[in-house]
């Protein structure tokens, strides 16, 4: 009798066992991060959000690099009255090969900026390249990770974001000083890299624009 | 027939020891929490059962009976396209990803990964029935149609898509065609098989099934 009851009520609730780790955050004081994620691929950008999603964060996926600046508050590498997005974003993690701006491009481009220099930004690439990373990690990058993006990767990206709630900067664009957020800047060095070997590395297309 | 004698290999339709007899579902690196299935104890008299409770019993290991061949399938169509490296564990990290807050995660990557591949295909052989081909714009589509089944899991078509870059690198005509042909051959093969795939989860959640992903496992 028992076992029927059982049964049935099993049959009749959700089909989808619940995630262990979600419920755990769910209870936990874990505050929300939000991550603007950059892509032109649109099955990356749709695997990239179901990833961050996964562990909490609240997404934003755009599609190029320029649309990733506008969204900051960015033109022509000159900050405008900041938006109040940029004040928001916690973690920006871009591709590397885009057409017309790359995610190096990007990258460069935000810690050019002193409304957007203290943002931590991730690049991702499907090319393992000494050189690229090594260019990434110089310009600023907290890591360079290899494509195809995996849940252990997302799960590390928490490490660069040490204030959640707090503001990267200030509604005014003024300059900050050094912010708890970028405390850990990897410079010219490959230590603590994901990299995974990779027999394949081709040079990236930069520029070509693709229909 | 009592319970002691009764072995059945498939489902029981004569003797009483339907109403107890349970499969375990416990797959290989799965668990399926939602679906009931405990081993019965053997020997267990019924006596006290009656026959409303007989009758949807019966009913209910026939609902299970379905759910587990469909399962069953599941696991076996699974494991083979994993095996054949059709697909690899990439398509594992898709699956748990899936859950009750993203129920049709997998469906939504794959179902953009075919609309993308589709049109980079298409692209694709107009290029190269120009002349003189434009190789360089070639390698750009190889390169987003190799991330992109790289990034579900769609591991023979990101393997000729390297061959493919190469023939590229190569200015190799006759060799792009050939990797063409090739590309668009495993393309067909993993959309057919993943769209199969889906087809036996619809079936399973219909018949009220749970479907056997993997959990997500702790880093």
């Amino acid at each position: 009798m028992e076992l029927l009851m059982e049964l049935s009520s099993k049959m009749t609730t959700n089909n989808y066992p619940v995630s262990q780790k979600r419920f755990a955050a769910a209870i936990s004081s874990i505050p929300e991060a939000h991550v603007l994620a950059v892509d032109d691929s649109i099955v990356d950008r749709k695997l990239i959000e179901g990833l961050l999603k996964t562990s909490l964060y609240k997404v934003t996926a755009v599609d190029s690099a320029l649309k990733a600046l506008e969204f900051l508050g960015v033109r022509d590498g000159c900050s405008t009255s900041l938006r109040p997005n940029a004040s928001q974003v916690n973690l920006i993690i871009t591709d590397y090969c885009m057409p017309g701006m790359t995610g190096y491009d990007l990258l460069k481009a935000i810690k050019d900026s002193t409304a957007l220099r203290e943002i931590p930004v991730v690049v991702m690439s499907s090319e393992n390249s000494p050189n690229r990373i090594e260019s990434c990690l110089k310009e600023g990058a907290e890591e360079f990770l290899i494509k195809p993006v995996k849940i252990s990767d997302v799960k590390r990206l928490w490490s660069y974001i040490r204030n959640p709630t707090k503001a990267p900067c200030s509604g005014s664009g003024e300059t900050l000083g050094p912010s708890p957020i970028c405390s850990k800047r990897k410079v010219g060095s490959l230590e603590g890299l994901q990299v995974k070997s990779n027999p394949e590395s081709q040079p990236c297309l930069n520029g070509v624009i693709v229909a | 027939m009592t319970m002691a004698e009764c072995k059945p290999r498939g489902p029981c339709s004569g003797c009483a020891c339907e109403s107890e007899e349970a499969v375990v579902k416990k797959r290989e690196g799965f668990e399926d929490e939602a679906l009931v299935v405990k081993k019965g104890e053997g020997g267990e008299e019924e006596d006290e059962e009656d026959e409303r409770e007989e009758d949807v019993s019966a009913a209910a290991v026939n609902g299970v009976v379905d759910v587990e061949r469909l399962l069953q399938e599941l696991v076996d169509l699974t494991r083979s396209l994993l095996a054949e490296e059709v697909l690899d564990q990439q398509f594992t990290q898709l699956q748990q990803l899936q859950d009750e807050s993203n129920p049709e995660f997998v469906l939504e990557v794959v179902s953009l990964f075919f609309e993308d591949s589709e049109r980079l295909l298409e692209e694709l052989t107009e290029f190269l029935a120009q002349d003189p081909i434009d190789y360089v714009a070639v390698d750009a589509h190889v390169h987003q149609l190799k991330g992109s089944s790289s990034s579900i899991g769609a591991q023979k078509v990101k393997t000729v898509c390297i061959k493919f870059r190469k023939c590229c690198e190569e200015e190799d005509r006759e060799g792009c065609q050939k990797c063409l042909e090739q590309v668009k051959q495993e393309f067909s093969v993993v959309k057919n098989k993943l769209e199969h795939m889906f087809e036996l989860e619809q079936k399973i959640l219909a018949a009220g099934g749970s479907l056997p992903y993997p959990e997500e496992e702790e880093y």
